[in-house]
């Protein structure tokens, strides 16, 4: 898989991606989109102010995937749990809503682009658009790695990167490597 | 007892008598290493929200990658739960304390 980000005529960035490539990466944001759950629907008679002031969870999530996505905000310190939890309680919601806005916006990229004669997908990203995508590409590959178990030891890595083509894990380590270097090259353009 | 209204607005907009009675310890925002992010891309965020120069994201990068863990920026607890709030929307892992 080769698509990578290159920079774009009038500023912003440009992405060619091959069917295979972008069905995988419209799938894989479709995933982030289910993992991190619907937006809250209002009650019919719900005062729409109380939706503006209502509260987020208090404790991290279960899935160490979303636990990442969502971490503690106190490390250290004897009132470390309660203040953490207050902290989420009140920015974990719009932090939740950020991500699933920029998922959407991978997917609607890919569905606005359509697809050329040889089935190609030719994206062009405004200066806005690279923000959403390098949250996005981002979210993807902490919730990527944190299910390979990605780690900093050298040994693991060499093995995640060596994995045999029947070993079911492989399909997830080429996405990984592959969201890498996309979001690596998008932030060569955007930081030109 | 009874305060003069006057009086009460005063002493709430009068900051330095505050610092006189409850001196702040600061906070800081501590920048967590981990397998994932991209090296450019922590340089990145650095730069882009703290709006540090190439050279200063770049040290404090290295040493989140190095050393595990880096101090990038200093407050009242207020702005240190923005800043971790904002490390967090770029999808850092960062979390605030008292300055040692």
């Amino acid at each position: 898989m080769a698509g990578l980000f290159k920079p774009a005529r009038h500023g912003g960035a440009a992405l060619t991606l091959d069917p295979v490539e972008a069905s995988i990466l419209r799938s894989l944001a479709v995933q982030m989109l289910e993992l991190l759950g619907p937006e809250d629907e209002p009650a019919e008679d719900e005062d729409p102010l109380a939706r503006l002031f209502a509260e987020g969870p208090s404790k991290a999530p279960d899935d160490p995937a979303l636990a990442r996505l969502f971490p503690d905000a106190y490390g250290e310190g004897e009132d470390a749990a309660e203040f953490s939890s207050e902290f989420r309680r009140f920015t974990e919601n719009d932090l939740r809503t950020r991500k699933r806005n920029d998922a959407l916006a991978l997917v609607r990229g890919i569905d606005e682009a359509g697809t050329d004669r040889k089935g190609r997908t030719e994206l062009k990203l405004d200066k806005d658009d690279c923000g959403r995508w390098l949250g996005a590409l981002n979210d993807l590959r902490l919730t990527l790695g944190t299910r390979l178990e990605v780690s900093d030891d050298p040994e693991e890595a060499e093995h995640l990167y060596r994995l045999p083509e029947d070993d079911p894990r492989k399909p997830l380590m080429m996405a990984y490597l592959w969201l890498g270097g996309l979001q690596e090259t998008l932030i060569e353009v955007v930081t030109r | 007892m009874s305060v003069a209204p006057v009086e009460i607005e005063r002493t709430q907009w009068d900051t330095s008598s505050l610092d006189e009675t409850s001196p702040d310890i600061p906070w800081v925002t501590i920048v967590h290493n981990d397998p994932v992010n991209l090296m450019s891309y922590v340089e990145y965020v650095f730069q882009s929200y703290f709006g540090y120069s190439k050279d200063k994201a770049k040290k404090l990068m290295l040493d989140v990658h190095h050393k595990g863990r880096a101090s990038v920026s200093i407050g009242t607890r207020e702005e240190m739960e923005r800043d971790v709030q904002a490390m967090h929307g770029y999808g850092l892992w960062a979390t605030l304390q008292h300055d040692k």
